[in-house]
């Protein structure tokens, strides 16, 4: 046994893929496209929203490259709002929003819990296929001239003064939104109704918890953002004046609709990012995660509370003062069950045996800096501070911190972890740590200065600023640089894995979790006889025993 | 804030501000804004070292070359309850701390004086009531608290003053508020910052803060000659609301006279204090704001009116203690025939008895 | 959106029937899954629904008496025959789950034929008023007009019903919020009524084909909550829309 790492691989001069896998099961490019097997739903997930991610941070490089000079040379200013705009609508519906769920999630849900797939397996691919005509209509947005709204579709702007294809973007988002609510739906009655025999709620593993909160907000969050879209296309068409002030409508009432869903859609993202880290902690130090009920009521709490906080989106916007003091009241509450989870998580590592590999360095990685984003989230909670704060790259750097940061570092260190299970291939070790910190160091270099900039003063969705603010922008696009490469290199050698990577084995990481208790890549029912559950999760004792009577630690 | 010593407060801001983390502090509310936002950058330096410490702490001492075997421990009531009422004490103390601050940035002293902007795609209108206009500029005093009324003309627009350590929302369709009493002379950034179309970024201009001195000769200087309120009542003629709102008594709307900030009874039941906002809605949505004992019909000028025409409008009712001049923009305007603003029986140019002061219908 | 597992050609095998979907244990379990689904399903309607209701709410709070103007342009008759026509459509809706689960084919088929005649007729009758409403020019966005509520006496069938006194014109201009919402609110009803119909249609041949009454109940079960849920929906609309102040 090594000092210093936990992988336990088969002896790889005998070690073979087992022939029987999902994706050997049957061939062609229809079993895949007209598949219901959720491991292959979830790879077809993996590769669309890599595919939208590598968009979003094209856009994202062209908005640094505007920002490295004061004026709005690079290009004109309506295509620097297009940019923007796409930037985030992409990143956050085409990626963010899926990323964990419809991979990590698809895949594992079931496995983890002992079934052989979703409660609703059609209903699965039709989510992906639902992901796809959004993502698509949105790519086609773009070739037509794009939107220029931001993606936060402020009315009276989108609704009367942009020429530009809103209805076109707001469908593609309302389709997506469907996919959305379908895995949700699939998710929450997944888990309710098909856990293996023995397996109770609080013997789940955290990552289950996590999805099963954002599911919640999935399904009852996404709706009142379908609702707000088909009114804003109503009002772009009909003028029915439902937002228009000349006709008695209330812009405000757009704002109350979509920040409704798009402030639980933030803690859709980063839940199930949180539930990831639970197991690679877990795992890293092998110890059942500190105060595991604390972490789990936590998620729920965090679904539950962020339902009522959306209005701290429009502190300045000339809601009434009562109503700021009590979303503001709300806000802060929302911040405590995060802090609980990364205490709980810290505390994991006390008297653990912990080792550094690559998804541990992302989990690390993802608690100091979602730390940083969660801490400046109270700055812009507190009213008074949110005033000075509000609408400036102090916001930018916050979002960015709580969902580069933490949300993908946290979505990285989930691929990396179960890399092996998904492909049955391990990635390399040493450039993958090496991407890992160089993700690191060019994350805080890109958005740390954009916390100065924030409070200096400089407001966002600007192509042009006042030159004093310069060279922190200057200072932030080397550090994006630096992020792109970070985030191209896992591309380049999990690719590369997948013919040369070392045979993984049953379980490389000697994890505790049911998934892990089965071949690498899984059967496509998953387990030949289904598993009963008779111990807590990350239970270490439980797993030497096993190792031990069955005299392997993994099978080749 | 009184009890951090002044020398060292002074030190920190200078120091602060020197290396430009923050925008020169220019307002009255901008320090008080300032320590708070030093407490948090304080609160989240502990938390981050105390989470970093943790985690960097425990990798060296639980690695697995030191520290191979794990020791399963199931957790400790005792520090949830610490991780949690104490994060929970400390944002509460935030909350509370923000919302003094909040509170005091949006509840303007009584004795403000009043300067009303107007954001358009893409520019900002500054409307002093002496007369002075001024694009993508706002010329203020020092030592004197000035409340911002602003409203836009199409879209939401945000403006912000980052060095007063103030923004607020302009948006189309009602009238927002905010305010400030500058301190320390000089010319400071005015940005737009709620995303409004093409040209937000070139949305911005200059707050140019002068002592009280120079203040008045800027005034003098920059005047157009017509006071806001002198142009209310030009438009008050031309859109003949003398027609209904004079002081006679079967006039068909109430007199106007000394109705700005008095308390109303309106005929759907309830009271309201005639504020700016209230007389724009009078104004644009009329059925919905008549004053008791009088019939609903007031015609809306939705459409027929800018924003600034509005402003005016109030400005000249803020100033309007009797219904004197009201009388001569009646006897002195013509009147289209038939029109319904045609006061009833005619007009009678010749007499004008005594300026009838105080008459205010309830 | 259902798990349409019923008689996949699958030759019975392991002693399990032929519509149990090898991912599931039992036909409990199976069951169990679907309804909870439509359950979690038809609380996502809800929340659609919901966003609507909160502008309708609101609106209706600022603008009342041009809601009242509204309603009253809306037949009660109507209103109040397509909710009998809805409830019994329920009904039969019911009974067709009954039919299902005690195996009777021929009254399923039956139930589910009524049930398809009744959603027929509701949509028929809100054909009736919206050619209404499109002839009295009440549909937003398509030359409103305000004529029957600057002038109610212009529009004698319902001012002889109501005697509305005329609306002054910055308050009827609001009448064109209400006729949107009502548009947008029926319309979104209307449209999950065509589904539904749609989807009875074929399980009436699936119904004649005995693939619901050989113990398989799940696809009508659930059926018959999104059914029931959309009479709800038109119960609420039909209070929210059609009764407001009746009484002067």
């Amino acid at each position: 046994m090594s000092t210093h790492t936990i992988v336990s691989l088969p002896d790889q001069s005998t070690a073979r893929i087992p022939k029987d896998n999902y994706i050997t099961r049957e061939n062609g490019l229809l079993s895949w496209l007209l598949t219901s097997d959720h491991k292959r739903i979830a790879i077809l997930y993996l590769i669309s929203i890599t595919f939208f991610f590598f968009i979003g941070g094209a856009l994202a490089g062209l908005i640094r490259l505007e920002l490295l000079t004061p004026q709005a040379d690079l290009m004109a200013s309506d295509t620097y709002n297009k940019v923007f705009t796409m930037h985030g609508v992409i990143m956050i519906f085409f990626f963010l929003v899926p990323s964990v769920p419809a991979t990590l999630g698809n895949f594992f849900i079931p496995m983890m819990i002992g079934a052989k797939d979703l409660a609703l397996p059609k209903v699965n691919l039709l989510s992906w296929y639902l992901y796809m005509a959004g993502g698509l209509l949105a790519l086609y947005t773009m070739t037509v001239g794009g939107v220029d709204t931001g993606w936060t579709f402020t009315t009276p702007l989108s609704t009367h003064y942009v020429n530009t294809n809103v209805l076109t973007t707001g469908l593609a988002v309302f389709i997506a939104g469907f996919s959305s609510i379908l895995t949700g739906l699939n998710f929450i009655v997944t888990i309710h109704k098909m856990r293996a025999p023995g397996l109770t709620w609080f013997r789940l593993p955290l990552f289950i918890w996590s999805n099963y909160a954002a599911s919640i907000l999935m399904v009852l969050g996404t709706p009142v953002l379908a609702i707000a879209i088909v009114l804003i296309a109503l009002e772009r068409t009909l003028g029915i004046g439902v937002f228009d002030p000349t006709k008695g409508g209330d812009p405000l009432l757009f704002q109350h609709l979509f920040w409704f869903y798009s402030h639980p859609a933030v803690y859709i993202m980063i839940l199930p990012g949180m539930g990831v880290i639970s197991e690679v902690i877990s795992n890293f130090s092998r110890k059942r995660v500190f105060g595991y009920t604390a972490v789990a009521f936590s998620s729920v709490a965090i679904a539950v509370f962020g339902f009522f906080v959306w209005a701290h989106h429009m502190f300045i916007m000339g809601i009434s003062n009562y109503a700021v003091l009590v979303f503001s009241l709300l806000s802060m509450l929302v911040a405590v069950p995060s802090a609980i989870k990364i205490f709980n998580w810290s505390l994991t590592l006390y008297k653990g045996s912990i080792t550094f590999e690559t998804p541990m360095l992302y989990a690390f990685g993802f608690m100091g800096l979602f730390t940083i984003g969660g801490m400046t989230g109270v700055f812009l909670g507190s009213s008074g501070t949110d005033i000075h704060l509000t609408e400036t790259y102090f916001i930018v750097a916050h979002f960015h911190f709580v969902m580069v940061g933490g949300m993908l570092m946290a979505f990285l260190a989930g691929i990396h972890f179960w890399w092996p299970k998904m492909t049955g291939r391990m990635y390399p070790e040493k450039i993958s740590q090496l991407a890992a910190v160089v993700t690191f160091i060019g994350f805080n270099l890109t958005f740390f200065p954009q916390f100065i900039l924030g409070m200096l003063g400089m407001p966002r969705r600007y192509a042009a600023y006042p030159p004093e603010f310069q060279i922190l922008n200057v200072f932030s696009t080397a550090g994006a640089t630096i992020l792109g490469v970070g985030y191209l290199l896992p591309v380049l050698y999990l690719v590369w894995s997948l013919r040369y990577g070392a045979i993984a084995g049953d379980n490389p990481w000697q994890a505790t979790g049911l998934e892990w208790q089965t071949q690498s890549p899984p059967l496509t029912e998953n387990f030949a006889v289904i598993p009963i559950m008779d111990h807590e999760a990350y239970d270490y004792e439980w797993l030497e025993k096993q190792q031990k009577e069955k005299g392997v630690t993994s099978v080749g | 804030m009184n009890h951090i010593s002044p020398v060292i407060w002074q030190f920190l801001v200078k120091w602060l501000t020197n290396f430009a983390l923050l925008p020169p502090e220019a307002s009255k509310i901008a320090p008080q804004m300032d320590a708070l936002l030093f407490f948090l950058v304080l609160v989240s330096l502990i938390g981050l070292t105390i989470v970093v410490l943790l985690v960097v702490s425990f990798s060296i001492l639980y690695n697995k070359k030191r520290h191979p075997v794990a020791v399963q421990v199931e957790g400790s009531t005792l520090l949830e309850a610490i991780w949690t009422i104490i994060p929970l004490g400390l944002f509460l103390v935030i909350f509370v701390w923000g919302a003094l601050i909040y509170f005091r940035v949006f509840t303007p002293p009584a004795n403000a004086m009043n300067i009303y902007v107007v954001g358009k795609q893409w520019m900002w209108k500054v409307e002093h009531p002496g007369g002075q206009h001024e694009i993508n500029a706002l010329h203020v005093p020092t030592g004197r608290a000035v409340q911002l009324t602003l409203i836009s003309q199409d879209v939401f627009h945000s403006f912000s003053i980052p060095a007063f350590r103030v923004k607020r929302e302009a948006i189309p369709g009602r009238y927002t508020t905010v305010w400030f009493e500058a301190t320390t002379p000089g010319t400071y950034h005015l940005f737009c910052t709620q995303y409004c179309g093409t040209n937000h970024s070139q949305m911005t201009g200059d707050v140019v803060v002068m002592s009280p001195e120079e203040y008045r000769k800027w005034l003098a200087s920059s005047t157009s000659g017509v006071s806001l309120a002198q142009n209310g009542e030009r438009l008050f003629a031309s859109l003949s609301c003398a027609a209904c709102h004079n002081a006679r008594p079967d006039a068909r709307g109430p007199s106007l006279a000394n109705v700005y900030g008095a308390k109303l009874a309106l005929a759907s039941g309830g009271t309201v204090i005639a504020d700016d906002a209230y007389l724009r809605e009078a104004i644009l949505n009329p059925s919905q704001h008549i004053t008791q004992g009088y019939a609903p019909i007031m015609p809306t000028y939705q459409g027929q009116i800018s924003e600034e025409g509005v402003i005016a409008l109030i400005e000249y009712i803020k100033n309007l203690n009797s219904d004197y001049r009201i009388e001569q923009t009646l006897n002195s305007t013509e009147m289209p025939p038939g029109s319904e603003g045609a006061a009833k029986g005619g007009v009678t140019p010749a007499v004008k008895g005594p300026v009838t002061k105080g008459t205010v219908k309830p | 959106m259902l798990d349409r597992s019923a008689n996949t050609a699958h030759s019975a095998h392991e002693g399990h029937p032929p519509y149990l979907r090898h991912h599931f244990n039992s036909t409990e379990q199976q069951a169990d899954a679907a309804g909870f689904a439509m359950w979690l399903f038809l609380l996502t309607e809800v929340m659609f629904f919901g966003g609507l209701f909160t502008a309708y709410l609101i609106y209706r709070n600022w603008y009342y008496p041009a809601f009242v103007a509204g309603s009253h342009q809306l037949d009660v008759r109507w209103g109040t025959l397509n909710t009998l026509v809805l409830i019994c459509s329920s009904f039969t809706m019911a009974m067709g789950v009954w039919c299902a689960e005690t195996r009777r084919r021929k009254g399923l088929v039956l139930s589910l034929t009524l049930t398809f005649i009744l959603g027929l007729g509701f949509l028929g009758i809100k054909t009736v008023e919206y050619r209404e409403k499109i002839e009295k020019h009440h549909v937003p966005g398509f030359h409103y007009s305000l004529k029957s509520f600057l002038d109610p006496q212009s529009d004698p069938e319902i001012y002889a019903e109501y005697h509305d006194k005329p609306l002054v014109p910055d308050m009827a201009r609001h009448t064109e919020l209400y006729f949107s919402l009502y548009f947008l609110m029926t319309g979104m009803h209307a449209l999950h009524m065509i589904i539904g119909i749609g989807i009875l249609g074929f399980m009436i041949l699936r119904a004649k084909a005995g693939a619901y009454t050989a113990g398989h109940v799940t696809f009508v079960e659930n059926f018959g909550l999104y059914w029931h849920f959309v009479d709800i929906i038109w119960i609420y609309l039909f209070a929210l829309l059609y009764l407001i102040s009746r009484h002067q």
